[in-house]
């Protein structure tokens, strides 16, 4: 035990800005990993209490190590390598699928101005973060050299350029509202005396609904898996992926559905402010605690509309995100623009 | 530049929706479906073959493995046809008894196609609500036969025995006890009547939760309506019966055109499709879960008033009971003979038919007097339905295909038999 202490101190001090710069990694990525392992397990308790089964209760006491004894038997399996396949690319792929999504985590504040990088561009880091992921499904679906990922691959690219364009107009319209780029800022815009009636959920309503269901078409959950698939092209881009790349491809997907719903309070829901005035003491007092209640409520409706709805088809995820929502978002865009310009909606505190 | 060209696409054998193992191969433009050629016989076991090769009684149990979600009705059909050229009838309370488990299959089959169809069109839930009443159904089966799939409960002549005077419980486990037990065993407390009567009362609710998430559901609709259209046209040109047919508006049903067991003497109602759609078959399945619902309240009823005999006393067929054989010669006689050699069935040709819940399912029977069919051929169904496969999805996507697989209510055991 004292020689690895020492070793430790020994790494530290020789290399003070490398120690710095991996802690400064595992600050954020080992909640978040441990976050996505929780998450797989209430998605699972949660759908199997809604479909009146037990969910995992073996592993560990209420399944919780269910996920954690599934992450081990993926990264001990073999990595198949499908004939004729890219390899380089197929390797590549879950990495670049994998990277923006936990990049994206850099700029999402916990509190006033606590984040690991508060930088006054954050949203347009996050739109830029989540649009990379993409090329990970699409590189994927093509050095697969398999119909089924390919379909899945093309599927993916289609619907998440097209939800992209309403989600960005949704995020323009908090922008206007806001005033700003900084997550930070957009979060204290939203503060004020009325509480949760101050949120923008209210002036930006179809803005927000819009902006959740495109986050599940843009995370390719149900009911827009359409890229995954799994009763017509069977698991679509990552069909052919097994072992760590295929734990990989699950991390993301699951760290991507987290952060749209930690992202969803911070834009339209007040992020850490608390519902209620402050005259209530302990529970009118703002804190991370609401932003995470937030969030899981909005992880926990993930899981909701996957136990219970049928998957739309391909070309009718398109008709949805190209002539309903985009419309609506660009009317509204509009609508928060005047909002702003005559002083309707009054923000910060 | 380079042309562009459609591309073919294995579907199955080992894919999620393929029932089983059906393998299809698709000539793709993008994602539109060109040309989809079936491909069967992965789940061959030469039924047909093997019924020619051993007595008849003993041939029973290949029917339950047939079509294996909808076992009594196929082996109704054949002991029908074995009836049919022996030139006997079951009591009256055995007919009324395999009216009563038809129609508990006829629920059963149904239960599966619900859950699998809107399994493969991405809704989880109604795959798990549906085997939760399969579940208690099962439970009859294995309570009147002792096998839960494969019942081989019908013979020539009747039925094995009797319903069970009292319902098998649940007994208590680890996972199962005190209160939960209490819940599962509450129907449980007397006769299989009283269980399927407690069944029948809370089933239509039952129904109406898996409606709740499917028939107005926005998306349920979109996947279904105008999808896989058949018109009447087709459907009787392609041979199609059942659901398919009255899906596509046609009013035909062998249990109201040709009787047989009690169904003319049970008040039902046939529903009919207009569109021809997969919404329409769906909404018709639906209905038909209702209307079995029916007819099994008014079979409990009469077999709770008439008891009787189940099987015929002629034991030139039917095996006589094991108190008769204590100190009876002729009975023993009787009985070594027909579990060695059978019975011989006269000279004919026959072809019995019932309506199965996928369709007609109908036997056609040889015999040249000896003691094994002379030739057997089953008309199963979802072959019939299968073969129009092609002509129904050209032009639709590939997400359509597996609807109208669902639709179809294909089960591969009776298409390759």
């Amino acid at each position: 035990m004292d020689s690895i202490t020492a070793a430790f101190h020994w790494f530290v001090s020789t290399f003070p800005t490398l120690s710095m710069a991996l802690g400064l990694l595992l600050l954020p990525l080992v909640p978040l990993i441990i976050g996505v392992a929780m998450y797989v397990w209430w998605e699972r308790k949660v759908i199997g209490w809604m479909h009146v089964r037990m969910g995992p209760n073996k592993v560990g006491p209420f399944g919780l190590a269910q996920t954690f004894a599934d992450v081990f038997k993926l990264l001990l399996k073999e990595v198949v390598y499908p004939a004729n396949s890219n390899k380089a690319l197929f390797l590549l792929a879950p990495l670049w699928a994998l990277i923006p999504s936990f990049a994206a985590w850099a700029v999402i504040p916990i509190g006033p101005n606590v984040a690991w990088s508060n930088a006054n561009a954050g949203l347009l880091f996050l739109l830029a973060m989540t649009s990379m992921g993409v090329y990970g499904i699409i590189i994927a679906g093509w050095a697969s050299n398999s119909r089924y990922a390919m379909l899945g691959a093309m599927r993916s690219a289609a619907q998440v350029v097209s939800y992209e364009i309403a989600m960005g107009f949704s995020l323009v319209s908090v922008l206007i509202l806001a005033g700003s780029l900084n997550l930070s800022d957009i979060v204290q815009a939203q503060a004020g005396g009325k509480g949760l009636f101050d949120w923008f959920w209210l002036p930006l309503l179809p803005m927000f609904v819009i902006y959740f269901v495109s986050g599940v078409a843009e995370t390719n959950r149900a009911p827009f898996d359409v890229a995954e698939g799994e009763s017509e092209i069977v698991a679509g881009f990552h069909v052919e992926y097994s072992g760590a790349p295929f734990a990989v491809f699950f991390l993301t997907e699951y760290a991507n559905m987290i952060l749209v719903s930690f992202l969803a309070p911070i834009l339209f829901l007040g992020g850490w402010l608390s519902p209620f005035p402050a005259s209530w003491g302990l529970l009118g007092e703002p804190g991370w605690w609401w932003l995470c209640a937030k969030a899981f409520f909005f992880a926990t409706a993930y899981v909701w509309f996957r136990a219970s709805f049928p998957r739309y088809r391909y070309d009718q995820i398109m008709r949805l995100g190209w002539k309903v929502f985009i419309p609506i978002t660009i009317v509204w865009v509009f609508v928060a623009g005047c909002m702003k310009y005559f002083g309707w909606v009054t923000t910060g505190a | 530049m380079q042309e562009i060209k459609n591309y073919t696409m294995n579907f199955g054998p080992q894919h999620p929706a393929a029932h089983g193992v059906l393998r299809l191969v698709l000539e793709m433009d993008g994602e539109t479906v060109v040309r989809a050629d079936p491909h069967i016989g992965l789940l061959h076991r030469a039924t047909e073959k093997l019924a020619e090769s051993k007595p008849f009684n003993q041939s029973i149990g290949y029917m339950d493995r047939l079509d294996y979600v909808s076992m009594m009705c196929n082996e109704h059909a054949y002991v029908r046809a074995i009836e049919n050229l022996l030139g006997i009838e079951a009591p009256e309370r055995a007919q009324w008894i395999r009216t009563m488990f038809d129609e508990i299959t006829r629920i059963l089959n149904h239960l599966m196609w619900i859950g699998s169809n809107a399994l493969d069109l991405g809704a989880m839930a109604v795959f798990l609500y549906a085997f939760r009443e399969r579940e208690e159904l099962m439970d009859c089966y294995e309570a009147v036969s002792g096998a839960r799939m494969h019942a081989t409960y019908y013979r020539p002549g009747g039925v094995y025995r009797d319903l069970p005077e009292v319902m098998p419980k649940y007994g208590e486990s680890k996972w199962h006890k005190g209160k939960d037990l209490e819940r599962l065993n509450q129907w449980r407390g007397g006769s299989m009547l009283d269980f399927l009567d407690a069944f029948c009362a809370d089933f239509p609710r039952r129904v109406d939760e898996y409606e709740e998430l499917l028939t107005d559901n926005r998306i349920w609709k979109q996947r279904t309506v105008d999808i896989g259209v058949v018109s009447p046209e087709q459907a009787l040109a392609w041979g199609m019966s059942g659901p398919m047919l009255r899906g596509s508006g046609i009013e035909w049903d062998l249990r109201k055109k040709q009787p047989y067991a009690k169904y003319a003497e049970v008040d039902f109602d046939v529903p009919v499709g207009v569109k021809g759609d997969c919404y329409d078959r769906y909404l018709v399945r639906v209905e038909e879960m209702r209307q079995s619902n029916r007819i099994i309240q008014q079979c409990v009823k009469w077999l709770r008033a008439n008891p009787g005999p189940v099987m015929v006393r002629n034991y030139k067929v039917v095996p006589p009971s094991r108190v008769e054989m204590k100190d009876d010669m002729e009975a023993l006689i009787h009985h070594f003979k027909l579990f060695s050699e059978g019975y011989a069935v006269p000279a004919g040709e026959t072809y019995a038919a019932v309506e199965a819940p996928k369709g007609e399912f109908g036997i056609y029977l040889v015999s040249d007097g000896a003691n094994k069919p002379f030739r057997l051929k089953c008309r199963a169904p979802s072959f019939v339905h299968l073969s129009s496969m092609d002509a129904i999805v050209r032009g639709y996507m590939l997400p359509d295909v597996v609807a109208m697989i669902g639709t179809y209510d294909v089960v591969f055991g009776e298409v390759d038999r």
